[in-house]
């Protein structure tokens, strides 16, 4: 997402441009114009944000009769023997992958930033970004073929750990960590690109005062230019986690193709859908999407407050 | 997900000249040892080579046949013949399915994309330059449902949409796809920041109408940032996978990216239990990715450089 870069400026311009804008936008005795303007959005806003939202709410706190259930669907999910698995699964890519994301995202920027050569510097660029645009089920089916010993481009290295056959790569210890692999092939490039635009914005007036003052290109990295990255580390971590929680198509495809090696209740949000499509409960699915929504909405709420998106409005 | 992949570009582009000038005055200065500039060459390239290798042996596995592509050296080429009957059998599947979801993934996406602009510019437009009740409660509503992940409502939106009996319909995948809070916020931004208001105004005194000035004066310099939503927005609808996965229980309606799916309960390899009449050759299911993907990869190669150029052009109308 771009817009973390453009966020300051929306705090900026919420305090400078704003107070001019009050006498042209609404001529007198007219009905405002925004009305017009902001009225199918406001309608989608409300069918496809709020209201799937409350009707979720709905769902989950009745029975399947439509009486009052007060928190059974929650009780019950909760302690479906599929939950604490799904929920570890999911912790568990979420602290490899997040762990990954934060070093090697930010080793790379600073490498990449430091490269003086302008093509090299685009061209890293480029193929760092290149995977992202392979998402959803295409960046999965790659990865089975480079995870299966007998086609992969890296079959070397696969036999070298000691695994020649894709079922015992896809043993559910190495579930975690091949997730992580995949989300960081697809996404790293981005958030690269992102803390790669951050660090040109450290000015080079201060950072060619740490040189003459003796720091080398790591103590610069350490003391300056990775406190100036703090937001969009803390920025990238919150949005990472947020889609992270929501996993599902890697395992489902992964348990499509393993004979069900990998369970097709691996994440939460296949667990969810498990309910809705192999129950048939809808009540039971809507609580778990419930609690996936409260745990997205709380880490939005956490950025939204603490990030200082709204700090001068 | 997939906003968060593609968006970042535009940020590095502009930059890139502030990047040229300051260049000069740091040089040298950065990597001091000999030793540490070669631990920093040896991450830049394993990382390289880590991204590219499984997409070039992707584009080396079309052109073989199955056996090939078990026995042969990974980055060999196969042989043209072995592509087409890689291909035939590809778009022979199931009497064409996938031209059938190809077309699917063409008309959602680019519905949704329609209806996205129609929506989103407008309303960022009056977000940023016009002034009316609720205007604030919705900029926040826009932000918090921007970062929450899309793949948490599709469920929601699933028991909604299943109540007033839309699933199954192309509205139940195009409708969604088209509520794009991130494309508003771009707008939002742009309008905010790039359009000088004195123009709006002296278009207002000249005799506009307020509908006027939006599509005769805004709309015009916006231009670049209509291209940018609808870049994220095609690339987010096209690659899109669990809202069209559950919205859309039939074959026939599938887009290419759940067809995936289809193709790979068919073949052998992965499923040993389907070896049938229909089965789908490891060569064809890695054909079958770059076709997924090319529409986007097509957009990406030849939009980047416009885009980037549209961006800084934005910047500095004023």
């Amino acid at each position: 997402m771009a817009l973390a870069p453009v966020s300051d400026r929306l705090a900026a311009d919420a305090t400078s441009r704003r107070r001019p804008v009050r006498p042209q936008g609404r001529a007198p005795g007219r009905v405002p114009i925004g009305y017009l303007f902001v009225s199918l959005y406001t309608l989608l806003a409300l069918a496809f944000g709020i209201l799937p939202a409350v009707y979720a709410v709905f769902l989950a706190f009745t029975k399947v009769d439509g009486g009052f259930a007060g928190f059974d669907n929650f009780v019950k999910v909760v302690t479906d023997f599929r939950f604490v698995p799904a929920v570890l699964h999911v912790t568990f890519y979420l602290v490899i992958w997040l762990i990954m994301l934060v070093v090697f995202v930010v080793v790379l920027a600073l490498i990449v930033h430091a490269v003086k050569v302008r093509w090299a510097g685009t061209a890293l660029r480029f193929v760092y970004y290149l995977p992202g645009a392979l998402a959803g089920a295409s960046s999965v089916l790659l990865w089975l073929f480079v995870l299966d010993p007998t086609a992969s481009p890296v079959s070397g290295l696969l036999r070298l750990m000691g695994m020649n056959s894709f079922v015992q790569v896809i043993q559910p210890g190495n579930l975690p960590a091949i997730f992580a692999i995949i989300a960081f092939w697809t996404g790293a490039g981005g958030w690269i690109v992102i803390m790669y635009g951050a660090l040109n914005n450290v000015s080079s007036d201060v950072i060619e005062a740490a040189r003459i003052d003796g720091a080398n290109a790591v103590q610069i990295a350490l003391r300056i230019q990775l406190p100036m990255l703090r937001k969009w580390i803390a920025y990238m971590g919150v949005m990472s986690l947020a889609a992270g929680t929501q996993l599902f198509v890697e395992p489902q495809l992964l348990s499509q193709a393993s004979n069900a090696v990998v369970p097709n209740d691996y994440s939460v949000n296949q667990l969810a859908y498990q309910y809705a499509f192999q129950q048939n409960d809808f009540n039971g699915a809507a609580a778990i999407s419930l609690i996936l929504l409260l745990v997205a909405l709380l880490l939005s709420w956490v950025f939204v407050t603490r990030g200082g998106l709204f700090e001068k409005e | 997900m997939t906003t968060q992949s593609t968006a970042p570009h535009r940020v590095s582009g502009g930059r890139d000249s502030g990047d040229r000038v300051r260049g000069g005055r740091v040089r040298g200065g950065r990597m001091r040892t000999q030793g540490g500039r070669s631990v920093a060459g040896l991450i830049l390239v394993l990382f390289v080579l880590f991204f590219v290798i499984p997409i070039i042996w992707l584009l080396f596995a079309v052109t073989k046949s199955s056996h090939a592509l078990i026995v042969s050296n990974p980055f060999s080429v196969g042989s043209w013949a072995d592509f087409v009957a890689n291909w035939n059998q590809l778009f022979g599947f199931q009497d064409g399915a996938v031209t059938l979801w190809i077309g699917n993934s063409t008309f959602y996406t680019l519905g949704a994309l329609v209806i996205t602009l129609v929506v989103s510019i407008p309303a960022g437009y009056a977000l940023a330059l016009t002034e009316f009740r609720l205007r604030k409660a919705l900029l926040v509503l826009t932000l918090v449902v921007m970062l929450i992940p899309s793949t948490a409502l599709v469920l929601p939106v699933f028991l909604e949409l299943n109540t007033v009996g839309l699933i199954g319909t192309p509205l139940s995948v195009i409708l969604p796809m088209s509520f794009f809070p991130f494309g508003v916020y771009l707008t939002y931004i742009y309008f905010s920041t790039s359009i000088p208001r004195d123009l709006l105004a002296a278009a207002r005194i000249d005799g506009c109408s307020e509908i006027q000035v939006f599509t005769r004066i805004a709309l015009p310099l916006a231009a670049p940032i209509v291209a940018l939503v609808a870049f994220f927005n095609f690339v987010q609808n096209w690659n899109n996978f669990f809202l069209p996965f559950v919205m859309l229980p039939s074959s026939d309606g599938y887009p290419i990216q759940v067809g995936l799916t289809s193709l790979l309960a068919s073949t052998p390899a992965f499923n040993p239990s389907s070896a049938g009449s229909d089965s789908v050759q490891l060569p064809t299911l890695a054909l079958a990715t770059i076709v997924s993907i090319l529409p986007v990869l097509i957009v990406f190669l030849f939009s980047q450089r416009f885009l980037v150029a549209g961006m800084t052009a934005g910047g500095t109308k004023e």
